[in-house]
C-alpha cells in the first residue's frame, strides 16, 4: 500500500485545527472543532482502505482491483453519528445562550455543593 | 437460543421508540419502560445460565459469518456484566419514577417526555457494548450510550447542568474521536475490525505499530473509565446531574470503559503488555482519587472521587494479567457497580430529606431517618471494604493476586490498595458521622447568625438556635416519613443485591474466575466466533442475509 502525503497532511491539519477549536469555552467553536476533527477521522478511515473500481459484481475486469467498501460503510455510520452529536451541541449552545445570554459556558458557578461549603473542608 | 442476544439489544431500543411515541402519556411510559427492562433482565438471566452451561454464545447478525458481518458475542464476562447492569438500570428507573424526576416535578422546566426514551437508549448502548463482537460495533454502542448520557446529564437545561455537562461532553467527544481514529488505523494495519479475527491477525503486525494502536485504545477507554490522568472530568460533571442519572452513570458508564479495557487487553494484545504502565496508572488513580475525596465537602463530590479512586482497583487486576487478578477484578467491577449506585441513590434521598448534600449543613439524620441511615450505612461500609462484605472479598482477591505476582510494583500496589481502603473508610465515615450521627449543626446560615448577633448575645441566641435545630430536625423527620416508597424500595433492592454479592460470594467468585480463565485462554472466544455457524470456506459470504 502506498501512502498519500497530501492526504496525510490534510488529516493532520484538520486534526490540529479541530482540537484547537475544541479547547474553547465557546460552544459554537467546540461544534466547529468537532466537525473538523470528525472529518479528519473520516478521511483517516477512507485512507485505511484500498482504492479501485466500484466494488460491484461484474464491474471489475480480470485483474482489476476493487475499492474496499468497508471503510466507506464505516464512514457513513460515523457521519450519521456526527450529525446526531452536532444537533445536540447546537441545541446545547442555543440553550446556553438562552440561560446566560453569552456564547460561552459560564466560568464558575453557583454549584450547590460549593456554595456555603464547609470552611474546614478545604475546597478551592 | 442465540436469538436471545439481539433480543437483549432490541428490547430497550424498541421500548425507547414506543415511549417516545407515547410521550404524552406518562403512565404508559412508566409501564413500558419498567416492563421492558424487567423483560431484558429475564432474557439476560437466561443468557447467563446458557453461557455457563453451554459456553460462549455467538450470533451472526443477518447470517453473515464472522469476519464479514456484525457479530454479537456473549461469554461469561459479558453475560455477567449484562445482568448486573440491568439490575442497576431497573432499580434506578423505579427510583427515578417515584422521585418524580421522570414526571418533571423536580424542576418545572424539565421536559417530561424525554426521560424514559433517553434512559432506555442508554440501556441499549450499554447492552450493545457488552455484546459487541467487533470494534466498530463497540464504537457505535459507545456513541449510543454517550449521546443518551449527554441528554440525561443536562436534562432540564439549567445553567448549572449546562456548565457541568460541557466538560463531560467535550472530553467524551475527544475520546470518541481517538477511538475511531484507532479503529481506522487498526483496519489499515489488518483489514478487519472483528475482535476474534484481530486476535489472530494482530500478532503478524509489527510490534511497534501494535503498541501504538494499543496505546490509542487504552487512552480512549481510559478517558471513559476515568483512569487517573484522564479522570478530572468526572468529579466535575457528575454531582450536578439529577441523583438517578448520577447513580446510573456511576454504576454503568465507567464500567463499560473498564469492560472495554479488559476485552482488548485480553483478546487483542500480547498478554501483560503495558502492564507496568497500567499498574502505575492504577496506583495513581487510587491514591489521587481518594485524596480528592477527603478534601471535598459535599457528599456527591466525595462519592464521585471515591468512584474514580476505586477504578484503580479494577485496573490493578487487569494490569496483573493473571487469572486470579482478572477474576478478582471482574468481581470487583460487579461489586462496585452495585455499591456506588446504591450510595448515589442514598445521596439523592439525603438531599430530599435534608434539602442539601453539603456536609456542613446536615446532621442528625440517623434519628430523623433511620431507614435511610441503614440504607446508606451498608453500602458505605461495603465500599470501604469492611469485612465480611463484598468490597473486602474483592480487595482480598486482588491483593492475593498481587502477592502471587511477586513483582515489586505489584507489592507496592497491594500496599497502595490497602492504604486507599483505609482512606476510603475515613472519607466515608466522615460523611456518615456528620450527616447521620452528630446533632444538627448549629450555624445554619451565616446571615441568620449575623442577625442573631446583632440583636443580642447570650441566652436568647442559644434559645433561638435550639429552636431552630429542633425545627430542622422536625422538618427532616417529616420529609423522611414522606419519602416515596419507590425510592426507599429501589434503594433497598439494590443494597440487597449488593449484599447478595457477599452471601453468594462463593458461586459468584467461581463464575468470575471461570470468566477470567476463558479470557486468558483467548482461543475459547476466537473459536466460538470464527468456527461457529455454517461451516463455509474462507472468503465465502452468507446467503442473501435478510434480517
Amino acid at each position: 500500500m502506498t501512502s498519500n502525503l497530501v492526504l496525510a497532511l490534510t488529516i493532520g491539519g484538520l486534526f490540529a485545527c479541530g482540537i484547537y477549536l475544541m479547547l474553547s469555552r465557546n460552544l459554537i467553536r467546540v461544534l466547529l472543532g468537532f466537525l473538523l476533527a470528525g472529518h479528519a477521522v473520516n478521511l483517516l478511515l477512507l485512507a485505511s482502505g484500498t482504492g479501485g473500481v466500484p466494488p460491484i459484481v461484474g464491474q471489475a475486469k480480470d485483474g482489476e482491483a476493487m475499492a474496499d467498501p468497508i471503510p466507506q460503510a464505516l464512514i457513513l455510520t460515523s457521519i450519521v453519528i456526527g450529525l446526531a452529536v452536532s444537533t445536540f451541541l447546537l441545541a446545547m449552545a442555543y440553550r446556553n445562550y438562552q440561560v446566560t445570554r453569552e456564547p460561552e459556558i459560564p466560568e464558575e458557578l453557583e454549584d450547590s455543593e460549593y456554595a456555603g461549603s464547609d470552611p474546614s473542608g478545604g475546597d478551592e | 437460543m442465540n436469538w436471545l442476544l439481539p433480543l437483549a439489544v432490541i428490547l430497550p431500543l424498541a421500548g425507547a421508540g414506543v415511549t417516545l411515541v407515547a410521550s404524552r402519556r406518562p403512565r404508559v411510559q412508566r409501564v413500558i419502560s419498567v416492563g421492558v427492562l424487567a423483560t431484558q433482565l429475564l432474557v439476560e438471566l437466561i443468557m447467563l445460565l446458557q453461557v455457563t452451561a453451554n459456553g460462549t454464545m455467538v450470533m451472526h447478525v443477518g447470517g453473515w459469518t464472522a469476519p464479514f458481518g456484525i457479530t454479537l458475542v456473549a461469554d461469561e464476562l459479558a453475560a455477567f456484566m449484562l445482568v448486573v447492569s440491568t439490575i442497576v438500570a431497573l432499580t434506578v428507573l423505579v427510583y427515578a419514577i417515584s422521585q418524580g424526576m421522570a414526571d418533571g416535578s423536580e424542576t418545572p422546566e424539565t421536559p417530561v417526555s424525554i426521560f424514559h426514551p433517553t434512559f432506555l437508549i442508554l440501556a441499549t448502548g450499554v447492552t450493545n457494548a457488552f455484546l459487541a463482537g467487533d470494534l466498530f460495533n463497540l464504537f457505535v454502542s459507545f456513541e449510543i450510550l454517550l449521546t443518551a448520557s449527554y441528554v440525561l446529564l443536562t436534562i432540564g437545561g439549567t445553567r448549572e447542568r449546562l456548565r457541568a455537562g460541557a466538560p463531560y461532553i467535550v472530553v467524551s467527544l475527544l475520546s470518541s474521536l481517538i477511538f475511531l481514529a484507532a479503529i481506522a488505523m487498526i483496519y489499515a494495519a489488518t483489514g478487519t475490525v472483528n475482535m476474534a479475527d484481530l486476535s489472530v491477525k494482530l500478532p503478524q503486525v509489527a510490534p511497534g505499530i501494535v503498541a501504538t494502536l494499543q496505546a490509542m485504545l487504552l487512552v480512549a477507554f481510559g478517558v471513559k473509565a476515568a483512569v487517573f490522568p484522564m479522570s478530572a472530568w468526572l468529579p466535575d460533571s457528575y454531582p450536578s446531574a439529577p441523583a438517578p442519572a448520577t447513580a446510573v452513570f456511576a454504576g454503568l458508564l465507567t464500567k463499560v470503559g473498564i469492560y472495554a479495557i479488559i476485552r482488548v487487553q485480553t483478546l487483542l494484545f500480547p498478554p501483560g503488555s503495558f502492564g507496568t504502565l497500567l499498574m502505575i496508572a492504577a496506583l495513581l488513580t487510587m491514591l489521587v482519587g481518594i485524596l480528592g475525596a477527603i478534601a471535598q465537602s459535599g457528599i456527591k463530590r466525595i462519592l464521585s472521587f471515591t468512584l474514580v479512586s476505586h477504578i484503580g482497583y479494577m485496573l490493578f487486576g487487569i494490569a496483573l494479567a493473571s487469572e486470579t487478578g482478572l477474576g478478582a477484578s471482574i468481581y470487583y467491577v460487579a461489586h462496585h457497580i452495585l455499591v456506588q449506585a446504591a450510595l448515589f441513590l442514598g445521596a439523592g434521598m439525603i438531599e430530599r430529606v435534608a434539602g442539601t448534600t453539603v456536609l456542613a449543613r446536615i446532621g442528625g439524620l440517623a434519628a430523623a431517618a433511620p431507614v435511610l441511615a441503614i440504607l446508606f450505612f451498608i453500602p458505605a461500609m461495603n465500599l470501604a471494604g469492611v469485612p465480611p462484605l463484598s468490597g473486602f472479598l474483592g480487595k482480598v482477591g486482588l491483593f492475593e493476586a498481587g502477592v502471587q505476582d511477586g513483582r515489586v510494583l505489584a507489592l507496592i500496589l497491594v500496599a497502595g490498595g490497602a492504604l486507599t481502603s483505609l482512606l476510603t473508610l475515613y472519607a466515608i465515615v466522615r460523611v456518615w458521622g456528620r450527616a447521620f450521627w452528630r446533632p444538627v449543626p448549629e450555624v445554619i446560615d451565616p446571615e441568620d447568625e449575623r442577625d442573631a448577633l446583632q440583636t443580642e448575645s447570650g441566652r436568647p441566641l442559644a434559645v433561638r438556635r435550639r429552636a431552630q435545630q429542633e425545627a430542622q430536625r422536625r422538618v427532616a423527620s417529616e420529609e423522611a416519613a414522606r419519602l416515596p416508597v419507590g425510592m426507599v424500595g429501589a434503594t433497598t433492592a439494590i443494597v440487597a443485591v449488593g449484599l447478595l454479592m457477599t452471601f453468594a460470594a462463593g458461586p459468584i467468585y467461581a463464575l468470575t474466575d471461570q470468566a477470567a480463565a476463558n479470557l486468558m485462554n483467548r482461543s475459547v472466544y476466537v473459536d466460538a466466533v470464527l468456527n461457529s455457524g455454517v461451516p463455509s470456506p474462507p472468503g465465502a459470504t452468507g446467503e442473501d442475509g435478510g434480517p
